[in-house]
């Protein structure tokens, strides 16, 4: 089953939540009320959605730290994302965890990873515990480009075929690794081609289209489902942001980074939305729900406590 | 009591718990049919299948990742790395993965997975297959850290680490798996955290685990037979550390020697005796001691791997020099 229609708005609303709550955090980063990093995946809403909405909230997913979109369209409250980013006690991991480890196990989020391609053996082994204790879940990695150069990538991807894993494997290449261009450090640039090569099918789809993204990964997820192993699906965006706040963004010309822009999956979807008969009204409507779901997320959390000092020593052991 | 060796302790304790609770299972290299080189994980396979005694590729990092992708949601796996120092090959996911996620987290993710290794020297396996590492793993919070010295204790502590819900390093070593000893028939669980005194005595205390103790419970033997009369405890757990155990005895004794395998530099000797000079320095009627590897990788020529790691007579020589 397609992204029917009628959700297609609420794909719209949902991509500009993720979109102002990172635009909300680089307002509070640049005013020095956020710690810490953070790498921001403006551009790339659609492979949240695309990848997410196709589950259940039982299914697995681990994301990295570009994981915002993912944790928001998997399930996680913009008021817990946020206040975690403010380091706050209403945090989704209680201010311990920040940016870069979102984590929301009732919504299946097992963690965003701040190792490039360590969350990879984490979804397969969800993946294997799912299909040992029988219970049809699914798990999704997402991961760059860049994470398709780490040898645990491929070791898991190994592993996820011989034992034919229910495992949806999700490449965003946005074609930066951090600050460098994908294509000069890596020999076959195309990572579906060399995923092809574990003997899984392998896809490279448009992933700034949700309608073809989402298409995509839910047939994975049947395949998976059924128990047919897993899938690597490679989705072609780019990062209109730079890898992280303070970027100089030297690797690339403003040019090209407005051509990108033309091809934003916001303004696809909007295009879309217009072609079925949506008004600039009824988008600009949409547009403020979001407005007005990460004012009530920055609110909610400047007006949440601070942890108490004591709790830096809980939650080392169970 | 039946007397069995340290590997049929561990082959025993695996597969008691893996019929009592059906969350548990295991990964590695060549524990299947192969039984493991050390035959710890010998015809498991038969009982239990390939779906719950896995054979692995050698990709330490990855089955390491499965892990605790398992333990994640809902499983309990028992990871088998060949030598500890192929941990290093998987040390991203033991240290930033498995300790930490739980903390970051806020407590919402559960890492209930033990690594068993065997590692240090005397066998001339050479620099990359000799190393002890308990020192670095017992530096990284969220880990917890065994290293029984005895069948019994084998048994016992690997039981306990199936059940402890938090990531567990459960070290062994590889000139122990054919040592014999008394293992109760009934069940043995053996806590984590809890020090042993495996031998009685009134003049100075010997801190010591895993194979090290054999070679301070000879030590003590000697200085015995000239009137020395050494207690000898076994820390079985590296971390969380028993020091009530260290220092109720170094309060009787007031010299305290700590004995380990692994480099001394940095070691848990210095930490050991660090933390007993921070809290009850009074007690000591001598300078505390430590002895370790020395300063170099470990060499294969049994001369020379001799001399680099600790032996019996090394330990009574400087009981003796603290003692005059």
């Amino acid at each position: 089953m397609p992204l029917a229609l009628e959700r297609l708005p609420d794909a719209y609303r949902q991509m500009h939540v993720i979109r102002k709550f990172e635009e909300a955090i680089r307002s509070l980063y640049q005013k020095g009320q956020i710690r810490g990093s953070f790498h921001p995946c403006v551009g790339q809403e659609a492979t949240a959605v695309g990848v997410c909405w196709p589950l259940n909230h039982t299914d697995y997913l681990t994301c990295t730290y570009r994981g915002h979109g993912q944790a928001l369209a998997k399930g996680l409250s913009p008021r817990a994302a946020m206040a975690e980013m403010l380091g706050r006690s209403t945090g989704c991991s209680a201010g311990k965890g920040g940016s870069m480890h979102f984590t929301d196990t009732a919504h299946g989020l097992l963690g965003a990873n701040a190792i490039v391609a360590a969350g990879v053996p984490h979804a397969a082994g969800a993946a294997l515990s799912a299909q040992m204790r029988g219970t049809k879940q699914v798990a999704v990695t997402v991961f760059g480009e860049g994470a398709v150069n780490q040898g645990v990538f491929h070791e898991a991807l190994n592993l996820a075929v011989i034992w034919e894993l229910p495992l949806v494997l999700v490449c965003e290449n946005n074609l930066y690794s951090e600050m460098t261009p994908s294509r000069e450090t890596t020999s076959v640039a195309d990572t579906y081609k060399r995923a092809e090569a574990y003997g899984l099918t392998a896809l490279q789809v448009d992933g700034n289209d949700v309608e073809l993204l989402y298409a995509t990964v839910e047939a994975a997820v049947e395949r998976a489902r059924a128990g047919e192993g897993p899938t690597y699906i490679e989705a072609l965006t780019y990062r209109l942001w730079g890898h992280m706040m303070g970027d100089p963004e030297v690797y690339r010309t403003k040019d090209e980074v407005a051509r990108a822009r033309e091809n934003d999956p916001l303004l696809r979807l909007g295009r879309r939305l217009g072609e079925l008969g949506y008004s600039a009204a009824a988008l600009g409507a949409l547009e403020a729900e979001a407005d007005d779901i990460i004012a009530d997320a920055v609110q909610f959390a400047e007006a949440s406590p601070l942890p108490d000092p004591s709790e830096a020593y809980t939650d080392v052991f169970a | 009591m039946p007397t069995i060796t340290y590997a049929q302790a561990l082959n025993d304790a695996l597969r008691e718990a893996m019929r009592e609770d059906p969350r548990i299972f295991l990964m590695g290299e060549d524990i299947g049919h192969h039984g493991g080189i050390f035959r710890v994980t010998k015809d498991l396979i038969d009982e239990f299948g390939p779906e719950r005694v896995r054979d692995t590729p050698i990709s330490e990092s990855a089955f390491v990742g499965l892990g605790i992708g398992a333990a994640m949601t809902g499983l309990r796996p028992v990871v088998e790395l060949l030598f500890m120092d192929f941990a290093l090959v998987a040390a991203d996911q033991i240290i930033n993965q498995a300790a930490k996620l739980r903390y970051m987290s806020g407590g919402q993710v559960e890492v209930p997975i033990v690594i068993r290794a065997q590692q240090g020297g005397g066998r001339g396996n050479g620099a990359q297959h000799s190393q002890s590492f308990e020192s670095w793993l017992a530096q990284v919070p969220g880990l917890i850290v065994v290293a029984p010295a005895t069948p019994r204790d084998a048994k016992g502590l690997l039981k306990s680490a199936m059940k402890a819900g938090n990531p567990v390093v459960f070290i062994e070593h590889k000139l122990l798996y054919n040592t014999k000893g008394e293992v109760p028939e009934t069940d043995v669980e053996i806590p984590i955290g809890q020090a042993e005194v495996k031998r009685p005595g009134e003049d100075i205390t010997v801190v010591t685990y895993s194979r090290m103790l054999f070679a301070a419970l000879e030590a003590a033997e000697t200085l015995a037979g000239s009137g020395v009369q050494a207690e000898v405890i076994d820390l079985r757990t590296i971390e969380p550390l028993d020091m009530a155990t260290v220092i109720a005895s170094v309060k009787r004794t007031g010299r305290l020697l700590v004995v380990h395998e692994s480099h001394s530099n940095c070691g848990l000797g210095a930490e050991i005796v660090a933390r007993l000079y921070e809290t009850n320095p009074e007690i000591l009627t001598a300078p505390a001691r430590r002895l370790g590897a020395h300063h170099t990788p470990i060499p294969v020529a049994e001369v020379l791997e001799n001399t680099i790691l600790p032996q019996a007579t090394d330990i009574v020589a400087l009981v003796e020099q603290m003692l005059d």
